[in-house]
C-alpha cells in the first residue's frame, strides 16, 4: 500500500501546488523515485505546467452516466422526477415533456430504480479528462481536469484516486482550494494531511476552517507557513496555542515568486527554501516508519 | 440594480483585497460574500450581523440498526460507496461519502433507512460602514456549497431591490466548478481578477471559457502585474483578442497585504497611493452607465 499524502489549504493561493511540487521533487530526487504526484486540483489543474520535461503516456477520458428517458415508453407519471434529489429531472404531463440535465444529475440511479415502466436507461456523458505523464519513470504525474461547464468535480476526483499507481511508495495529492466535498473527497483516503498556509487574517481564518474540518475527519495533520515573513504573526500563535505541528517555513522572496510565475519552480531553488523542503521530507519519512 | 460577480479561476489572485477595495468606492450598494468555502470579505467589512438563518443543506442517510436486517441492499446500490460494514458488526453510512440522494432509503425492505437535511449551514443579512452585507458560514466538508451561494445571491437580490441599490457586488469562489457556475448564471457583469503566472494565466483561461458559455460581459483586472511583465503582456494581448475589456493593472505592493492585517481595505489604508488611484479609476470604469459596443 502506498503512503499517501494529501496537500491542502482553505484559502485558494496559499501555495498548495508549490509545496505539493517541490516535495514531489525533492522526494524524488533525495529519497525514492518510486513517488507519484496526482493533481486533484481538477478545475484548474496545474501542476503539469512546473515539469517542462514530462510526456503523456496516457490520456482517457471521465464518464458520468447520465439517465436518458424514452417518451415512448414513458407514461410522465412523474416519479422519477419525485425521486430526484438534485432536480435534474423535468416532467409535464400535460404535454408530455420529460428532459434530464445533465449538468445538475449525480449519476445516483435513484429516478431507474423510481421508473415501473422501463422507460429510463443510463448512457456516458464525459465530464472530464485524466491524464498521466512519465518524466522518465513509470508514472510520475497524474492530472483531472474537469469539463468547462461540469459541475461534477467529485466524479473526477474519485476516478484520479482509483486510477494511481498502486505500487508507489508515496502518493502525493495537490488537494483543491476550499472545505467542501472535493476536498473531503481528495483527503479521505490520505494517511497524512498538510495544510499550507500564508500569514495573514484570510490565511488563518481559512486555516481554522481546514483545521476544523480535519479534526472532524479524524485526519492526522500538519501545517506549512509559505510566504512566511510577510503580513503578521497571529497565525504562529494559533498554531502553538491549537499544538499543531508546524512543519516547515517557506520564507517569501520576490525573486522566487517571479520564477514561480515562469514555471521554473524547481530550477534555482533558493537554499534556505530548499532546506526547508528537505526538513519536510525527512519529517514524513519518520512518520512513515512510525505510522 | 447590476449585479457583478469578481471571479480569478486561481484562488490568492487578490479578489477579496479587490473586492473590499471596491466596497470602499462603491455607494449604494449591497454587497455579498459567495466564496462559501473560504469566506474573507468579512474580515475587512466586519460585518454587525442583523439576522441569521439557517440553510438546509443536503440530506444524509442514517441506517437504524434496531430494525436493520443486514441484507446489504443499500450497500450494493449505493454509487458513492458511501454504505460500509462496522468491523464490530451491522451497516452504516459515512456521511463524509454519502450525497443525499436517498436511494438507499427509498429501496431498504425494511424501511430502516431515513435522511435529514444537515442544519451546519446559515447564512446572514449584516451591515457594514459600506453597506448591507450578505454571506454565510458553511459547515465542514459540506456537500452543497454551489446551492448555498444560490440562496445567498437569491437574497442578496432581494435585499438590494429592497433598498433600491444600483449594485449587487458578489466576491465569488476561485475555480470553474459547481461554486464558480452557481456564482455567475444570470450576472450583468463578471470581473476577473489575474495574475501574471503561468498558472494564473492558465487558470484565467479556463474561467473565460466559462464566462463566454453564459454570455457574460467580462472585465479583467491584472493584479500583482510586475511580478511577470512579460506573462502580463501576453494575457493583455489575449484579453484583447477575447474581447475582454483591461479595467486596470494593479502592481505588486505588501500593502495590499498590510491593509488587510490592518482590517481595511487599500483604499482606508493608503488613499492617496497609486494603487488607491487606479482601483477608482478601475471601478468608475466597470460602473459607466454607457455599455461600450464589442
Amino acid at each position: 500500500m502506498s503512503y499517501k499524502i494529501a496537500v491542502c489549504s482553505g484559502k485558494g493561493g496559499t501555495g498548495k501546488t508549490t509545496v505539493a511540487v517541490n516535495l514531489f521533487s525533492t522526494i524524488q530526487t533525495k529519497w525514492t523515485k518510486n513517488v507519484q504526484l496526482i493533481d486533484c486540483d481538477v478545475e484548474e489543474p496545474n501542476d503539469l505546467l512546473f515539469f517542462k520535461d514530462a510526456k503523456v503516456i496516457n490520456r482517457s477520458i471521465v464518464n458520468q452516466l447520465v439517465p436518458v428517458i424514452d417518451e415512448s415508453q414513458c407514461t410522465f407519471c412523474g416519479k422519477c422526477e419525485e425521486y430526484c434529489e438534485f432536480n435534474a429531472i423535468s416532467i409535464i404531463p400535460s404535454v408530455k415533456y420529460a428532459s434530464v440535465d445533465p449538468n445538475m444529475c449525480h449519476s445516483c440511479g435513484a429516478c431507474l430504480h423510481a421508473c415501473k415502466f422501463g422507460a429510463i436507461q443510463e448512457h456516458q456523458h464525459p465530464i472530464g479528462e485524466l491524464t498521466s505523464f512519465s518524466r522518465g519513470n513509470q508514472m510520475d504525474i497524474l492530472e483531472g481536469s474537469l469539463k468547462i461547464g461540469s459541475p461534477m468535480q467529485t466524479k473526477i476526483i474519485k476516478d484520479l484516486k482509483a486510477n494511481a499507481c498502486d505500487e508507489s511508495d508515496i502518493l502525493i495529492y495537490d488537494a483543491p482550494p476550499g472545505t467542501s466535498c472535493p476536498v473531503v473527497e481528495t483527503v479521505s483516503a490520505a494517511d497524512f494531511v498538510i495544510l499550507v498556509t500564508e500569514p495573514t487574517p484570510f490565511g488563518l481564518y481559512d486555516l481554522r476552517l481546514t483545521v476544523d474540518l480535519m479534526k472532524e475527519m479524524q485526519k492526522d495533520f500538519g501545517i506549512v507557513v509559505n510566504k512566511a515573513g510577510m503580513g503578521d504573526r497571529e497565525v504562529y500563535a494559533y498554531i502553538k496555542e491549537e499544538d499543531i505541528e508546524l512543519l516547515a517555513e517557506i520564507p517569501f522572496n520576490r525573486e522566487y515568486a517571479g520564477q514561480y510565475a515562469q514555471g521554473k519552480l524547481l530550477s534555482d531553488v533558493p537554499p534556505l527554501i530548499e532546506q526547508e523542503y528537505l526538513k519536510l521530507a525527512i519529517y514524513l519519512k519518520n512518520r512513515m516508519s512510525h505510522d | 440594480m447590476i449585479e457583478i460577480t469578481i471571479l480569478s479561476g486561481k484562488g490568492g489572485t487578490g479578489k477579496t483585497g479587490i473586492t473590499a477595495a471596491f466596497a470602499s468606492l462603491a455607494k449604494n450598494t449591497v454587497f455579498a460574500d459567495i466564496d462559501v468555502d473560504a469566506p474573507d470579505l468579512h474580515l475587512i467589512l466586519k460585518p454587525e450581523i442583523k439576522e441569521e438563518n439557517q440553510f438546509l443543506g443536503a440530506r444524509i442517510a442514517t441506517i437504524d440498526r434496531q430494525v436493520c436486517t443486514n441484507c446489504g441492499l443499500c450497500k450494493k446500490e449505493c454509487r458513492f460507496d458511501a454504505i460500509h460494514y462496522r468491523a464490530e458488526g451491522g451497516l452504516e453510512v459515512n456521511p463524509f461519502e454519502c450525497e443525499g440522494c436517498r436511494l438507499c432509503e427509498r429501496i431498504c425492505p425494511v424501511q430502516a433507512i431515513s435522511s435529514e437535511h444537515s442544519t451546519n449551514n446559515h447564512w446572514f443579512v449584516s451591515n457594514t460602514r459600506f453597506g448591507s452585507m450578505l454571506h454565510a458560514k458553511m459547515g465542514p466538508g459540506e456537500e452543497n456549497s454551489g446551492k448555498l451561494v444560490t440562496t445567498v445571491r437569491k437574497n442578496a437580490k432581494e435585499k438590494a431591490r429592497e433598498e433600491n441599490a444600483d449594485f449587487l457586488l458578489n466576491d465569488g469562489p476561485p475555480g470553474v466548478g459547481c461554486s464558480a457556475i452557481a456564482s455567475l448564471t444570470g450576472v450583468d457583469k463578471v470581473i476577473l481578477v489575474t495574475e501574471p503566472s503561468k498558472s494564473g494565466f492558465h487558470d484565467a483561461v479556463r474561467l473565460i471559457e466559462l464566462v463566454q458559455k453564459f454570455n457574460i460581459p467580462l472585465y479583467a483586472v491584472i493584479n500583482k502585474y510586475d511580478i511577470n511583465t512579460e506573462i502580463a503582456k501576453q494575457m493583455e494581448s489575449f484579453f484583447l483578442t477575447q474581447g475582454i475589456q483591461l479595467l486596470g493593472k494593479i502592481p505588486f505592493d505588501e500593502d495590499m497585504v498590510n491593509a488587510i492585517v490592518n482590517q481595511k481595505s487599500i483604499i482606508e489604508y493608503r488613499p492617496d497611493s497609486e494603487i488607491a488611484r487606479k482601483i477608482k479609476e478601475m471601478w468608475n470604469k466597470v460602473t459607466e452607465p454607457i455599455e461600450e459596443i464589442k
